[in-house]
């Protein structure tokens, strides 16, 4: 399902800029970000700690929190512009055109409220239906979520589930009003690894059937793997290489994706070692000048250390890097090579 | 061990450990209920060889972190033995003697924020085994040796007069590794030691341990969820599920021939890189309660291949290819084992 592209996208962020204003300076913590998603698309974000995935999905869904804002650039969700919009207008839009899944299933729902209130509640604030029309929407919505007896667990309050049960009712309330894109931020990060592939496999098949986008923030390289038709690594702000999936993987350009791939632990393949970035990403108040993985970098030139690389076209994705083509433009990056 | 078999360097025989989770006496009686028990640790056996790495896998409630605790002693056991270089750890000995052991075995916990008092100077945290075992002669022997445990996890030893808070999370595991290197120790238990931590930083990690590992002929009990993890780092490898063993065997085999219907869940629900755009088939059902676990074979609310006789027995651990599996349609044949590729 890569972007067609005679459509529109259905979401456009461009040049995006996150600040949070701090006594000892403004930090920026993402740093003109930009990327689309097409109608039905999986993107997946990656990155590590503190590299500004979440900050991105959370201005999207415009719940940043303060001091943390929008210092420059856009977002447009089918074309209308929603990183300006007045905090009334923006809750209309968020909920019946943006869904939010976020990471820990118990702080995203209220306990003090059955998940059958929550449920109606968001169903009825966005669709307007009646009492009982809104009820049984809930309880198909559970139902296509994979809760067995939704009839009766819809008055069962979230402590009452378990955490994959909880995550599911977290995405029937996603998915409640229709939306047309769903940011998903670390979704199955808190759960077994038996339970995560029910999730993933859940949210792929919803996503399908409903046609809805999806925005999927995880730091699990094997999750977006799976789950992604394209893929956006960040790093220190920034977008360091997005490309589809399988190339990002396979055919990774930047150092950085090809040191993260590498440093994965992976089935196929045993080795006495794993490939290991030395050092640690720069903290925000010290990033260095250039491009941001210098320090880290084993290929790094002397432009790298004064002149910021944007993202260029390198193989079949596209990289922020002057050095993309040092390790041999196309060629597999296999461990066996990254070892050596 | 004085019959001149296979002499193991770490023996668990038939560990158990429950838990009381019942509310207060008063409430009990009120409302007429009994007692509700945990069964943590459910009589498992494991042998571990000098210089091997043992892992633990299995899914949060299984009981994996209580045998690590059990093991270092953090947790008495209800039942069973823990045998450490043929000593009986639940035997009575002097307190020189239990020192003498306990410096012998370390532990390595999962969350490196939490385990470091941030009160405390880097140094101090790590000065703090050789000081209780009485391990340096003098100021200047002590300052040399933790000096050295730094260097050896790759940090400096201008570091020691820092605090916990400066450092990042893989850095912070470092010193944690260090703290339990300074008591000179053969054996390390390592409840998930680096899930707390990013893929790039978990690799550095991984590495530093094989590195020491090899250096110190340390032995290695390892626990993870990660199976891919474990698969990297591990001689053999041993899979819980709700406190019971349900197979253990060497790595290879184990994920190359998976023999446990559970094993072979497990690894199908790894995501894997070379899987893309692979579809796999995810397993139904979840971890039952270990307050209340399914009678027989744990596992069979969950197993497509169980029958009665699955729901009334227990199945014991027999011995096959080089490893141990409990499970009744292998014992019966009912289930074929296979070769799989990743």
């Amino acid at each position: 399902m890569a972007a067609a592209s005679n459509n529109p996208p259905l979401l456009e962020v461009r040049n995006l800029r996150v600040e949070f204003p701090t006594r000892r300076g403004t930090l920026l913590a993402v740093d003109d970000v930009s990327f689309d998603i097409a109608p039905g698309e999986v993107l997946g974000v990656v990155g590590e700690s503190g590299a500004g995935k979440s900050l991105t999905g959370n201005a999207i869904i415009g719940l940043l929190e303060p001091p943390g804002r929008i210092a420059g650039g856009e977002i447009r969700l089918e074309g209308r512009r929603i990183d300006n919009l007045p905090y009334e207008e923006m809750r209309k839009i968020r909920g019946a055109r943006i869904g939010a899944i976020f990471q820990d299933p118990l702080t995203s729902l209220n306990p003090l409220y059955s998940v059958g209130r929550q449920l109606i509640e968001t169903i009825q604030t966005h669709l307007g239906l009646s009492n009982s029309a809104a009820r049984t929407r809930a309880i198909d919505l559970l139902k296509e979520v994979g809760i067995p007896g939704a009839e009766m667990r819809i008055d069962h309050y979230p402590h009452q589930f378990s955490g994959g049960m909880r995550q599911r009712v977290v995405i029937a309330l996603a998915l409640c009003a229709g939306p047309r894109l769903i940011v998903a931020d670390e979704p199955t990060t808190a759960l077994d690894v038996s339970i995560q592939a029910q999730i993933i496999a859940l949210l792929k098949r919803l996503c399908r059937e409903h046609q809805t986008a999806v925005m999927l923030v995880t730091h699990d390289m094997g999750v977006i793997a799976e789950t992604a038709d394209r893929v956006a690594v960040m790093y220190a702000g920034r977008v360091a290489e997005i490309g589809p999936v399988r190339d990002v993987v396979k055919h990774a350009q930047h150092p950085y994706t090809k040191g993260l791939m590498g440093s994965i632990p992976s089935l196929g393949v045993r080795h006495e070692r794993l490939t290991q970035i030395d050092g640690a990403m720069p903290r925000l108040t010290e990033i260095p000048k250039g491009c941001a993985f210098n320090p880290r970098c084993t290929v790094h030139g002397a432009r790298c250390l004064i002149e910021r690389p944007e993202l260029m076209t390198a193989g079949s994705s596209r990289a922020a890097c002057w050095r993309h083509d040092a390790g041999g433009v196309g060629q597999p990056v296999s461990k066996e090579m990254v070892d050596a | 061990m004085p019959d001149g078999s296979q002499n193991h360097f770490v023996q668990l025989e038939g560990l158990k450990r429950y838990f009381d989770v019942s509310p207060p006496w008063l409430v009990r009686a009120i409302e007429g209920k009994p007692k509700q028990i945990v069964q943590a640790v459910d009589g498992i056996d494991i042998e571990i060889a000098k210089g091997e790495t043992f892992s633990l896998v299995g899914e949060s409630g299984c009981g994996k972190s209580t045998v690590a605790r059990l093991v270092v002693g953090l947790f008495p056991p209800t039942g069973g033995r823990i045998e450490f270089d043929g000593n009986d750890m639940a035997s009575r000995r002097s307190r020189a003697e239990t020192a003498s052991l306990k410096r012998r075995m370390q532990m390595i916990f999962q969350d490196p924020y939490a385990s470091l008092n941030p009160r405390w100077r880097v140094f101090d945290i790590i000065a703090e085994p050789i000081r209780a075992f009485g391990l340096s002669k003098d100021r200047a022997d002590l300052e040399k040796q933790v000096g050295d445990l730094l260097r050896q996890v790759r940090l400096t030893p201008a570091d020691g007069r820092k605090y916990p808070h400066e450092f990042s999370g893989g850095q912070r595991q470092r010193i944690s590794i260090a703290r339990a290197l300074a008591s000179q120790p053969e054996f390390l238990v390592c409840d998930e030691p680096t899930s707390a931590l990013d893929v790039s930083v978990q690799a550095q990690i991984l590495n530093l341990m094989v590195d020491l590992q090899r250096r110190l002929q340390l032995t290695y009990l390892f626990i993870s969820h990660n199976l891919a993890v474990v698969y990297h780092i591990s001689t053999r490898v041993g899979v819980m599920y709700l406190g019971r063993l349900v197979e253990v065997a060497p790595t290879e085999t184990l994920f190359r021939r998976p023999k446990h219907p559970y094993t072979r869940m497990l690894l199908d629900t790894i995501p894997d890189l070379d899987m893309t755009g692979r579809q796999r088939s995810p397993v139904a059902g979840e971890v039952p309660s270990p307050i209340n676990p399914p009678s027989g074979c744990t596992f069979h609310p969950r197993c497509p291949f169980a029958n009665e006789r699955c729901k009334a027995e227990r199945p014991q651990a027999l011995p096959i290819e080089g490893g141990t599996v409990a499970c009744h349609a292998i014992e019966e044949g009912r289930l074929a084992v296979e070769d799989r590729t990743y």
